[in-house]
């Protein structure tokens, strides 16, 4: 071959590391002008916010729910949505709601009767149940036990009155996650994949895929080790010791966490990120081996029908779920809401006695 | 057309394909919230698109993980050139089931701090997508990032060519620097203590570098809230939280506590203002004012919350900062702990010494932490005494709950630590106050 038939290599463009964006220049004007300049802020009815600034100026704010995981047409048609009746400018919560200003009250029923016209619950405000905060699952994640995107439209389905409305004793905040590294975090009720069967290793592949002594450095409980099996330098659990937390999945593939029957699902209590009243907070466990139990998940929302109905029946204004049962204590939760405790419910991780009753304070 | 060469679809428009079957996907369709199979099955029925095939097919993978009630995507290495990280990569384990859909990368993209946007830009981002992707956007991944989901290797690039064009740029993954998340903050709440999106802007832009290109033992996170109500979960999950606070007293308009009180009952306020003051720091008088300790108030922001109209924080505002936050793997849950009390977050001297914090506290953790370790966990490893050496703080009793109850501890240095510390409050050596002539 001759030296002129080899083609340059095409020319590559050099990335502009143009990092965070600032948001001024997406930013609502009456925000660009009054930027940390506000006063106060109401809420005329739920799903809509009033700011004052110390100006005199007021911004208006439609919350809407949404699926987080949007297709463009759902996109085009929040945004003329916005166009349509609002000022052109959103913005979206933590927890996927989209938020549309306008400077102009006399947009708020248009904007809010649009949005219901195309299926977009308006709410999410106040002491509302706010969309939960959710992870990948089989759609896109590597290593997912569920599909967090089903769970979480079928809790919001049965959960669209909550968010609609603000008639809860406090805020609400429920996540999903669809393994036990909880990328869904921590949530007044968190709803996330519980393993409950050690690895099943494929032998054939670890040494080809693992990185076998990263693999041994990940496990929280110095289950693994390497071995030889069949010949072939492998890793094994010590399945006496192995909690079943997935740990060396993502590092090891061929360690299969999850199965079809072995993935559970477990619903914790009480995680709190705010630091009113109480210090934050972690969930706690309040019930497992759920099952896995896809387009619906109907075991699991029947349990979180259960703990939110005890808890809109017993909790004073502003106690957030957490507070409501340091209250009225374990025992009472347990029997409000018909679960059962275990010995499961006993931790046994580092810091475990503190978690325990060391005291004579006990409920009748 | 230049816009025609950079063309990277993720299939041929007017491709033949029959519907996957998806019974159980279909279940997802009915109820009152909106539907995210809907959306997937849109992107499908778009004939003059070059998506549809590729969607019907990831319909169909997604159909079969509801079915066997496992996932099938596998990571790999897929990279835009000059980058190392925020790309996530999927390889379908059943390709050959669904071929179309056989890669499904997804790209991170860093959002604007605070999540604003224009419909304009949102309308530019759903173009260009529609050009190198599927079409499917997830506002936002628990990452805090734009989750752009769904192309190929080359669609990676020529999406991430135009974005990049756009003023964006790609988010973190991998053992990096991450993409942060900051509250609404100072663009439109009354709580915001501190600019959020500037503090962001800064630590991140600064230590970009340190994003694209995963170099460091582990994810490290930043996240800002204006307040301790914290709407960005930051304590919970950041390595480095910073959260806006204030020194002086509440404000207290007495007018607007009357109102509340005539519009709410006495019993109300008792119950749910004053007895839920977590140090009884707040009190109700008989005229129906308000009086507040604020000596004894810890800022946890409740009664500003609850009577927002008649109290605000005080004008002293400025920044904790508490290291350390993460989930689950390896130790077990750590919450941030309280390092920095208090910083003041005015003046561009101010920013610069938060920017100099962060950039050391990155470079101990680079330099420290073990490999697959987040900072709380080395934290935890080395003890907090060893950290605030390292990083050059001093103890201060914001720091903890209650001082140390193990008697495991070696004392022989304790009188010149007094000192030290009687020194920093500008007291004698043993305590007592300076005399003013001194």
């Amino acid at each position: 071959m001759s030296q002129g038939a080899v083609a340059a290599p095409p020319k590559k463009r050099t990335p502009i590391e143009s990092g965070v964006p600032d948001p001024k220049q997406f930013m609502h004007p009456v925000m660009v002008k009054n930027y940390g300049q506000w006063a106060y802020h109401e809420r005329p009815r739920p799903g809509v916010l009033r700011h004052v600034a110390k100006s005199g100026d007021e911004i208006y704010t439609v919350r809407a729910g949404t699926q987080r995981q949007m297709d463009v047409y759902t996109i085009r048609t929040l945004c003329d949505i916005a166009d349509t009746h609002g000022d052109g400018h959103v913005r979206f919560t933590t927890r996927s709601n989209i938020e549309f200003l306008t400077s102009s009250f006399e947009k708020v029923p248009a904007l809010i009767k649009a949005l219901n016209e195309k299926g977009f619950p308006v709410g999410g405000t106040g002491n509302s149940i706010s969309m939960i905060s959710h992870t990948q699952g089989w759609l896109h994640c590597d290593i997912p036990g569920t599909d967090a995107s089903g769970v979480v439209k079928s809790l919001m389905d049965i959960l669209h009155k909550e968010f609609v409305t603000e008639d809860m004793p406090n805020r609400v905040r429920i996540t999903t996650s669809c393994c036990q590294i909880n990328c869904g975090g921590q949530g007044d009720i968190a709803i996330n994949v519980q393993y409950t069967k050690p690895p099943k290793i494929n032998h054939d592949i670890v040494a080809n895929v693992c990185e076998r002594p990263a693999v041994v450095a990940r496990c929280p409980v110095a289950a693994i080790r390497p071995a030889m099996v069949n010949g072939k330098p492998s890793l094994e659990v010590d399945e006496k010791k192995c909690v079943c937390c997935g740990a060396c999945y993502p590092p090891c593939p061929p360690m299969q966490i999850n199965g079809a029957d072995s993935t559970k699902i477990a619903i914790w209590v009480g995680g709190k990120h705010s630091n009113a009243r109480s210090r934050p907070t972690f969930h706690k466990l309040a019930v497992a081996n759920l099952p896995n139990n896809p387009p619906r998940w109907p075991e699991v929302e029947d349990v979180v029908r259960k703990i939110l109905s005890a808890y809109k029946a017993g909790a004073k204004d502003w106690e957030r779920l957490g507070e409501w049962i340091e209250r009225i204590g374990w025992p009472r939760f347990f029997e409000e809401t018909g679960l059962a405790f275990t010995k499961h419910h006993l931790d046994t991780w580092t810091g475990a006695r503190h978690t325990m009753n060391m005291s004579a304070h006990v409920r009748f | 057309m230049a816009d025609e060469a950079k063309f990277a679809g993720v299939g041929k428009v007017g491709a033949q394909f029959t519907n996957r079957n998806t019974p159980k996907l279909d279940e997802l369709e009915s109820g009152p919230w909106p539907s995210f199979v809907t959306g997937l099955k849109r992107l499908r029925d778009s004939k003059d698109k070059p998506y549809a095939e590729y969607m019907n097919d990831l319909l169909g993978q997604l159909e079969h993980s509801y079915t066997e009630r496992l996932g099938f995507w596998k990571g790999g290495t897929v990279s835009v050139f000059g980058y190392g990280g925020g790309i996530i990569p999927r390889f379908s384990e059943v390709g050959s089931k669904f071929p179309a859909s056989k890669e499904f990368h997804t790209l991170r993209v860093m959002p604007p701090a605070g999540y604003h946007y224009t419909t304009d830009i949102l309308r530019k981002m759903c173009d260009i997508w529609e050009r190198n992707g599927s079409g499917l956007i997830a506002f936002h991944g628990q990452s805090g990032d734009i989750m752009f989901q769904g192309t190929t290797t080359e669609g990676c690039q020529a999406a991430f060519d135009e974005l990049n064009e756009l003023g964006f740029d790609l988010g973190g993954a991998g053992p990096a620097l991450r993409t942060s998340m900051s509250c609404v903050g100072h663009a439109r709440c009354e709580m915001s203590m501190y600019d959020e999106p500037r503090a962001h802007r800064e630590i991140l832009n600064e230590n970009v570098s340190e994003i694209h290109r995963p170099a460091l033992p582990y994810k490290f996170k930043f996240k800002f809230s204006g307040c301790a109500n914290d709407c960005v979960n930051a304590i919970h999950r950041a390595d480095f939280a910073v959260i806006g606070t204030w020194r002086d007293d509440i404000k207290i308009d007495q007018d607007e506590v009357k109102a509340y009180v005539e519009k709410q009952g006495r019993k109300y306020t008792i119950d749910h203002v004053v007895a839920m003051c977590p140090t009884r720091a707040v009190s109700l008088n008989d005229d129906n004012t308000l009086e507040i300790d604020n000596k004894s108030c810890v800022r946890c922001m409740h009664c500003i919350n609850v009577m927002h109209k008649a109290l605000a924080p005080g004008d002293d505002r400025g920044i904790s900062i508490l290291i350390g936050g993460k989930r689950a793997l390896k130790i077990g849950d750590l919450m941030g702990t309280m390092v920095i009390p208090f910083m003041k977050l005015d003046t561009d001297e101010d920013f610069d010494k938060l920017r100099e914090f962060a950039a050391s506290m990155i470079e101990f953790f680079a330099e420290n932490a073990l490999e697959h370790e987040r900072v709380g966990e080395t934290i935890d490893r080395i003890g907090l005494p060893a950290f605030l050496s390292a990083m050059g703080i001093e103890p201060d009793p914001n720091m903890v709950k209650h001082p140390r109850t193990s008697c495991y501890v070696r004392t022989d240095d304790f009188t010149e630590e007094a000192e030290k510390y009687f020194a920093r409050k500008g007291l004698n050596k043993d305590g007592s106050a300076r005399d003013a002539a001194e």
